[in-house]
């Protein structure tokens, strides 16, 4: 007998490979020209902003300000972990502080 | 391609991804040390982080593990969550192009944000392979794995990440790629309403709606705009 926690993991894990999958397939049979080529092409970067706007937004000023620095040490250096420890660190201080 | 040069692939994006490993090995400690209060075994934790491999989705269903176990509303919930995923798909389509039903079938697992963010901003730059992806998806799934077993067997190593603003951690990857993303001036009105339309459905929306929604509503406009406006001449 298996135990319904395995049920529960099996059904969550076919619901999200599903998902993967299915997105990726989904793609491979939409026209590659025109304006579903225009709207492939663009959404790896809307999505990217997507998952970065409301998370920078939700925690105020300072995780603005973070942002910020992390855009612009990015822009300079290139170096994607020193920009990362930029905004860790002024979000980590800001909050030290309770700003 | 040669196997040599899939597993300098590999490598590469192991390699890549090392700088998102100890804020995913953070949180899954936090993650283990829950689901060890609400009684899922080890195994069972294990199990999940292998074939569900979803952060917030895996938090969300271990918030709602109380016997009996609502099957279908925490796959509904998982779903919900996840459905981000048919737009990572999707949006990995070019990199998969003249792979095998199979590969793609193997490949596509192993798929999270960070490692899907780190191989599109590669992919704009060099020609990288699925096997990028691949390395990636391991070193996150290896770091979400010690993470969760670690905060399942001795409790979190951090108890509240956000303290030391490890939370934000993800954000700040995500806005030191997005550079890469950016293809001139032609991104510039689909950009704003995907800021927009996110910022904006992140406070009407529950959940994770608001990636869905500022994905495809700026895509929507990228491809609405008239051909000439994004016939521009240029390195970009």
């Amino acid at each position: 007998m298996i135990k319904t926690s395995y049920l529960v993991i099996a059904a969550a894990a076919t619901a999200t490979y599903g998902l993967r999958l299915g997105g990726l397939l989904l793609a491979g049979r939409l026209p590659g020209s025109g304006r579903f080529k225009r709207f492939m092409d663009a959404l790896p970067g809307t999505i990217l902003l997507s998952l970065i706007v409301p998370a920078a937004l939700a925690g105020g000023l300072w995780s603005w300000i973070a942002t910020a620095c992390t855009a612009l040490c990015s822009l300079t250096t290139g170096n994607v972990f020193l920009s990362m420890i930029v905004g860790v660190v002024i979000v980590a201080v800001s909050r030290w502080f309770g700003l | 391609m040669g196997s040599q040069s899939n597993f300098a692939q590999l490598r590469a994006g192991f390699i890549a991804n090392l700088v998102v490993a100890a804020s995913v090995g953070a949180y899954g400690s936090v993650l283990g040390l829950l689901a060890a209060k609400k009684g899922i075994d080890w195994l069972e934790l294990l199990t999940m982080n292998l074939f569900v491999f979803a952060g917030s989705a895996q938090f969300v269903a271990v918030d709602m593990w109380l016997p009996p176990l609502p099957i279908a509303e925490i796959t509904l919930a998982v779903m919900v969550i996840n459905m981000r995923y048919l737009l990572i798909g999707a949006s990995l389509h070019p990199l998969f192009i003249g792979k095998s039903l199979g590969h793609k079938a193997l490949f596509i697992h192993l798929v999270a944000d960070e490692n899907w963010a780190m191989t599109m901003a590669r992919f704009r730059r060099e020609r990288i392979t699925t096997y990028f992806l691949l390395g990636g998806g391991l070193c996150v799934q290896f770091a979400w794995c010690c993470g969760t077993m670690a905060g399942h067997r001795l409790g979190a190593i951090i108890e509240n990440p956000e303290r030391f603003g490890l939370d934000f951690a993800f954000v700040a990857v995500f806005t030191a790629l997005v550079f890469g993303f950016w293809r001139g001036r032609r991104d510039l009105l689909p950009w704003i309403g995907t800021a927009c339309l996110a910022v904006a459905a992140e406070r009407y929306l529950p959940g994770k709606w608001y990636i869905l929604a500022g994905g495809v509503g700026g895509a929507l406009i990228a491809a609405l705009v008239p051909e000439k406006a994004t016939e521009e001449p240029g390195n970009d």
